[in-house]
């Protein structure tokens, strides 16, 4: 899923500070999940805001609403009728969902509430750790289903670096070493072989190097 | 200053806080007036949401008091209480509200003179912070 | 011969190597470095010149490596791939070629975080055997890494770093393997001080049969204190100083402890000489210029072969 985490409320309070009516508009999707953006989240900045706004002397009128998904237009649509009483519209959706906002109404400011950081698996209550950086040409099946783009402090292929210590990254003691765990889990598969390869020099156009991305299937596109 | 009675509202668990309070009730312990009790099943049931409310209501104060260490009922929601009182700290500091009107506190069931007294020492610090400041604000708006 | 490097006439030569390094100065300024450099002429092979080390800005190794060079050294141009892709590194490479730098080392690079701009960037278009590669490919194959021909290719003489000891064990040997298959010509080694490991670790190189292909350089550096043994053993990662040679050095009264580190690195020179598939040393001495002289004179190691 894709992580993200709310902002300072200095920052939030500053982005709003011409408004006195706004929309707080999470998702259901991801940032619920990663307890950011979801109904809930928006209830608590909801409480929030109007606190920090009535503590300044400047009261606020927050509308608390989630939407099914923010980054889908079929679902953004539904504000069609209701968002012009509105300043602006405060986001706890993904960037992709104040994306899909600001797109589908031009006029109407949108507010980033949360900061997107990584697309994340959670390793345990309450804790997410990156996963996946969206390479574009997956090889999870040559390094042990780890990600060394993801997941070594320097996208390395042919590891580990010289810094690898007692199964630490050099960047830090929480950090695991993602070539460690790439050879534990070839030895474990009995697919050491596969470290001897040399891997090639990756090619970044399916990453972000190649320019913005997009998806076409032409067998479901209207 | 000395006039003002702050209204503090206690999330008190049906296993420890608030059978406490009842202790303190029968042996004629006496806490504060402004104390508003409320009875919940476990501090664990007690979402930040709640406590927001509360100061969004007008609360001067809140109070969590659950189980001791080790004597959750529901063996850990007294610990997940306390961790979410230290988030919303956190918030409550910056928002300007002030992280000193929210605490969490801890005490068994037969401990009517221990709630009492926490209740008298939670009180007088809510009076040091003064009202809750947006009441002060709205009256100014208004 | 691939290239003009005097080290690699020195290793085909049969001779017992010794390569140097040579840290480029915080600012615009050659006065400090060309002081250092003067000590290793006719001391040493080639002198390392680091790029970026630690991840903190200095000036570019390629500019501190001709300025060695008109003195009379020849230099060792490190690059690492934390802060080039590959468009860059190709053009570095080919202008180093251009002006006479024949020896190149590929390198990782410590991570942003450790250095003076941890808000950088962190580039790792590719890794350091990838980059070891895409040099052999230019050389050999007169390539550019995205296939297009080059006119006059680069004739470097191209190396990688080991670091014997670091983790996971079993890898060391293995990624050794991958860094000659790679086109590493010579290997420098981290810092030894735990011979019988290395021994072991040389060992398990020539059973893969690596030590014919690639000229294995031992890593040394002089203890210059007791408390710059325990600090190597205690807090840099994958070092390994055995208690032995820490007590050795820290026992001695405190003017003599220098004195000691340079008896004690004698004596591994020494044991590394006599170590099969050992073609030399590479003596890191940063901030101690100055000793190169007396120490590869101690050592045995002089006169330098003439190329
Ligand atoms: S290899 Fe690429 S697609 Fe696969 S997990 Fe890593 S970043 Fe994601
Ligand atoms: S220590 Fe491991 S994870 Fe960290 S940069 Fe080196 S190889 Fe990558």
């Amino acid at each position: 899923m894709i992580t993200a985490t709310r902002k300072p409320m200095e920052e939030i309070l500053k982005s709003v500070e011409p408004f006195s009516k706004i929309l707080l508009l999470g998702c259901n999707e991801c940032v619920t999940v990663c307890h950011a953006g979801g109904r809930k989240e928006v209830a608590l900045l909801g409480a929030a805001l109007r606190l920090g706004r009535l503590q300044k002397g400047l009261p606020m009128e927050v509308e608390e609403l989630t939407l099914e998904r923010q980054c889908d237009p079929e679902y953004v649509e539904e504000l069609s009728r209701t968002i012009d009483q509105y300043d602006a519209v405060c986001s706890m959706a993904c960037g992709c969902g104040v994306q899909t906002i600001a797109e589908r109404y031009p006029s109407m400011p949108v507010m980033p509430m949360v900061n997107t950081a990584f697309m994340g698996a959670s390793e345990s209550h309450g804790v997410w750790a990156e996963r996946c950086a969206g390479c574009g040409d997956c090889v999870l099946g040559y390094t042990g289903g780890i990600c060394p783009v993801a997941r070594c402090s320097k996208r390395i292929f042919n590891g580990p670096c010289g810094g690898s210590t007692k199964g630490k990254c050099e960047i830090s003691n929480d950090v695991d070493c993602a070539w460690q765990l790439i050879w534990d889990r070839l030895k474990e598969l009995g697919q050491t072989e596969l470290y001897s390869k040399l891997m090639e020099p990756k090619d970044w156009r399916t990453a972000r190097d190649g320019g913005p991305r997009r998806i076409v299937r032409e067998d479901m596109a209207l | 200053m000395s006039d003002f009675e702050p209204v503090v509202v206690v999330f008190a668990c049906d296993y420890c806080a608030y059978t406490a309070a009842d202790v303190a009730g029968r042996m004629n312990l006496e806490y504060p007036a402004g104390i508003r009790i409320v009875r919940v099943p476990c501090t664990g049931k007690v979402d930040s949401l709640y406590v927001l409310r509360a100061l969004e209501k007008g609360a001067d104060g809140v109070l969590v008091a659950g189980c001791l260490d080790g004597d959750c009922h529901f063996k850990n929601g007294n610990l997940r209480a306390a961790a979410r009182v230290k988030a919303l700290k956190r918030l409550l500091d910056e928002i300007n509200i002030g992280s000193g009107r929210v605490e969490m506190v801890q005490m068994s069931a037969g401990q009517g003179a221990v709630f009492a007294e926490t209740a008298r020492n939670f009180v007088a610090t809510v009076q040091e912070l003064g009202p809750n400041p947006i009441k002060h604000a709205a009256s100014q708006a208004a | 011969m691939k290239s003009d490097s005097n080290l690699e006439k020195v290793l085909a030569g049969g001779h017992f190597a010794v390569t140097g390094e040579l840290g480029p100065p915080r600012g615009a300024n050659l006065e400090a470095v060309k002081e250092k450099a003067a000590h290793l002429v006719n001391m040493v092979d080639a002198v390392n010149v680091t790029d970026n080390q630690t991840a903190v800005v200095r000036m570019a190794s390629w500019a501190v490596s001709l300025t060695i060079k008109e003195m009379g050294l020849e230099p060792n141009y490190q690059m690492v791939c934390r802060d080039r892709n590959r468009l860059a590194m190709q053009s570095d490479i080919l202008g180093a070629a251009a002006l006479g730098i024949n020896t190149m080392l590929c390198l990782s690079g410590d991570h942003p975080s450790f250095g003076d701009h941890p808000q950088a960037a962190n580039v790792h278009d590719i890794d350091s055997i990838q980059q070891l590669a895409m040099i052999k490919g230019m050389r050999d194959d007169g390539r550019f890494l995205g296939g297009d021909e080059i006119d006059t290719p680069p004739r470097m003489f191209v190396g990688a770093a080991a670091n014997p000891f670091g983790d996971p064990f079993e890898l060391r040997v293995l990624r050794l393997g991958k860094k000659v298959a790679a086109g590493a010509d010579f290997i420098q080694t981290q810092c030894i001080y735990n011979l019988e490991r290395f021994a072991e670790y040389m060992r398990q190189a020539h059973d893969m049969g690596l030590t014919e292909k690639t000229k294995v350089l031992a890593g040394v550096t002089p203890l210059k204190s007791g408390g710059m043994a325990k600090y190597m053993a205690k807090r840099v990662p994958g070092m390994d100083v055995p208690d032995d040679v820490v007590k050795r050095i820290a026992s001695q009264p405190k003017e003599k402890q220098a004195e000691e580190g340079i008896k004690l690195l004698c004596e591994q020179i020494e044991q590394l000489k006599e170590m099969p598939g050992v073609a030399g040393i590479h003596l890191m001495a940063i901030e101690w210029e100055h000793k190169v002289p007396e120490i590869v004179e101690r050592a045995g190691l002089l006169p330098r072969p003439k190329a």
